[in-house]
């Protein structure tokens, strides 16, 4: 009774403004909270990365070195001049692939580790390919396609054994690296040997038939083009198809996405295949384009490089290619930071972490949710 | 000799000499798991405990003294990886994995210096006495650590069930809101579990560079700090059951040379796959989709 009487009170002298009034109220308070998370979204993570620069300078200032000189020729070893800007490129195409395997089962809220073996396979499974075959484009087709599968079923077994049974997939793909550089180095050892290559176990050549040439005008190979295609259909999966909208569901709540009826346990067998269909892909990418054969050398790190990738782009397709040619430009550095400073090899691999830890506690200063999974992805 | 007893010896001196890292990191991680918080991070823990022991041994001629030290940088890995797991919205996956690329990028970075002098070794006694063959006095050497990781199994074991710090470790891990509502500090209870874990991560790293393989490099650790997380769902976050499990993963890891060496040499590889397939394999028989798995904190995400 109460409320009838105060709404008759006011709704003569009113009208619809209290409500018009709310509405707009809110809706302004929407724009402000979505333009804030905006802002968030982007300003965070380059201000992480800067604050993670500052500790790395502090870093090498204290072993005696000038930082901005060490940044200097980082910026001149990694973007600074034409040719190592491509050679920067050429780095970022395997990291943006391998970091897809990651990525993707990240936005149902799985952490995949399986990159460097789903890759080390599907370089190794391209070789194999490619040893036997010569017909120029039929044969580097079937490589790259018999590449991204295997590594595909590779990761997607691990996600079949999280569906089906269970097993948690951070541990499993864990162990299902070593397995497949075991296999790698079994096979380059044994049945597939090249009797020629004696320092370094290898696999026959593909030969020159079968490499895979370079994007036209650049002196960067095809690997560019498959990663930046690689990652826009990704993006276009997860954001745009029913599929990509279960998955993210799945990420954000999985009761709820059991209680609308959505087959949970397919959908993660299908995101890890996809995933380590990239993953798979760049290693036949480094064997057709880099070594022309499958060995040790195959096992990059590019895995681990490309987890560290889909974090730090939050598990975003898109956000996936900047990244990459951030951590490919400070990996094509080091050769300079070794030459000019003396520095060791390892310095890459230290301002890499540095960068990641900064990016991680600064998700903690977001105003967003950023558990065991983007919760953003539901809301968008 | 013959080829069978050959490999049976070389599997069990293994145990005894590849065990030992095993053993110390995973009872960290059983540590620190059961207070519910996982560390992925303990490679980097290990490699960096690895190089310290070996700069300090080889500075101070200790290798005591390495130890310590190798112990104290597991301390200070410990401490951040807390510290950053407390604040909100941070994984504790996620930030494992940051501080195991950042500890083996810095252990590299340090320790580049180390990798041409040789340090000190820490000592070993020889169980192999009463045996006239020179193999078997060889895989019978145990060394010290081995000695002082059992003496930590039994106490880690005693420390969780038969002590008031280690219940209330247990209820941290099995219920964190149970634990705020007695009035213990959560994040503090971690940050010590996780400390206490990275020392011990620390000392398993000393003994790769001051017993076996013996020297600072950088192909040193090949995954134990990795496996540390497998192995202690494999021993079912049960002490004991990790000294086990570290002398499983011991004699399989040396399966592989315990074949080379009575000239089984094809599918050496595979077998140096053997301990990570053997806990993959484990792992699957005994998980289920329906259940945790036995012995699990309640509060650990990763083996959900």
């Amino acid at each position: 009774m109460g409320i009838g009487v105060t709404i008759g009170a006011l709704s003569p002298a009113t009208e619809k403004s209290p409500e018009a009034e709310a509405q707009a109220a809110a809706s302004a308070e929407g724009r402000r909270a979505a333009r804030r998370r905006a802002i968030e979204s982007v300003a965070i993570p380059l201000g992480a990365i800067a604050a993670a620069l500052v500790v790395f300078g502090i870093f090498v200032a204290l072993t005696g070195r000038n930082a901005l000189a060490v940044y200097h020729e980082m910026y001149r070893g990694s973007f600074g001049t034409w040719f190592s800007f491509q050679n920067t490129l050429q780095r970022a195409a395997p990291i943006m692939l391998t970091a897809l395997a990651t990525a993707i089962p990240l936005r149902l809220g799985l952490v995949v580790l399986g990159g460097e073996g789903a890759m080390v396979l599907g370089g190794l499974a391209a070789a194999a390919i490619g040893i036997h075959l010569h017909s120029p484009f039929s044969v580097k087709l079937a490589m790259f396609v018999t590449g991204a599968l295997v590594g595909g079923l590779w990761s997607a077994g691990a996600g079949a054994l999280r569906a089906y049974r269970g097993v948690n997939e951070t541990i499993s793909t864990l162990l299902l690296n070593y397995i497949a550089i075991a296999l790698l180095n079994h096979l380059v050892e044994g049945p597939l040997r090249d009797p020629a290559s004696l320092n370094k176990p290898s696999t026959f050549p593909i030969g020159d038939d079968n490499m895979l040439g370079n994007l036209p005008g650049l002196d960067v190979h095809w690997g560019l083009g498959f990663g930046l295609i690689a990652c826009l259909i990704a993006w276009f999966l997860m954001q745009r198809t029913t599929f990509g909208f279960s998955a993210r569901m799945v990420g954000g709540n999985v009761r709820a996405a059991l209680l609308n009826g959505l087959p949970v346990r397919r959908l993660i067998v299908v995101a890890t295949f996809v995933g380590g269909l990239g993953a798979g892909l760049a290693g036949a990418v480094e064997v057709a384009a880099i070594h022309g054969n499958a060995n040790a050398a195959l096992v990059t790190g590019y895995g681990y490089t490309g987890v560290l990738v889909a974090f730090i782009a939050h598990a975003n397709p898109l956000g996936v290619i900047p990244v990459a040619l951030l951590l490919g430009g400070i990996g094509a550095s080091g050769g300079l930071l070794q030459r000019v400073f003396e520095l060791p090899d390892a310095t890459v691999n230290v301002l890499q972490g540095v960068i990641f830890i900064a990016i991680l506690f600064s998700d903690s200063l977001c105003g967003r949710r950023w558990r065991r999974l983007p919760a953003r992805a539901v809301t968008e | 000799m013959s080829a069978a007893g050959g490999v049976a010896l070389g599997m069990v001196g293994g145990a005894i000499r590849i065990s030992t890292p095993f053993l110390f990191v995973s009872l960290g991680e059983c540590l620190t798991e059961k207070s519910g918080r996982i560390n992925l991070g303990l490679e980097g823990t290990l490699v960096m405990g690895a190089m310290a022991a070996y700069g300090v041994s080889y500075l101070t001629n200790s290798p005591w003294l390495g130890v310590l030290a190798a112990g104290a940088c597991g301390v200070v890995f410990g401490a951040l990886h807390a510290w950053l797991c407390a604040r909100p919205r941070v994984n504790d996956i996620a930030v494992g994995i940051a501080l195991m690329l950042f500890g083996v990028g810095l252990a590299f970075f340090l320790g580049k210096p180390l990798v041409g002098p040789t340090a000190p070794h820490l000592p070993a006694v020889s169980l192999g006495w009463w045996s006239g063959s020179a193999p078997v006095r060889s895989a019978l050497r145990v060394n010290a650590l081995f000695v002082l990781g059992l003496v930590t199994t039994v106490a880690v074991r005693f420390l969780l069930r038969r002590t008031r710090w280690g219940l209330i470790l247990r209820t941290v891990g099995e219920s964190a809101d149970t634990a705020r509502a007695m009035g213990y500090d959560v994040a503090r209870v971690r940050l010590l579990a996780t400390m206490a874990g990275g020392f011990l991560a620390g000392v398993g790293g000393s003994f790769l560079s001051l017993f076996y393989p013996g020297s600072w490099n950088e192909g040193l650790s090949s995954g134990q700090g990795l496996m540390a997380v497998a192995l202690v769902i494999f021993a079912r976050w049960d002490p004991v059951r990790c000294l086990w499990a570290s002398l499983l993963f011991g004699a399989a890891s040396a399966l592989g040379p315990a074949l080379q060496s009575v000239g089984v040499t094809s599918g050496y590889y595979l077998f140096n796959a053997a301990p990570y397939a053997l806990t993959l394999l484990i792992i699957v028989l005994t998980s289920s989709r329906d259940r945790a798995l036995v012995g699990q904190p309640a509060e650990l995400q990763v083996a959900r």
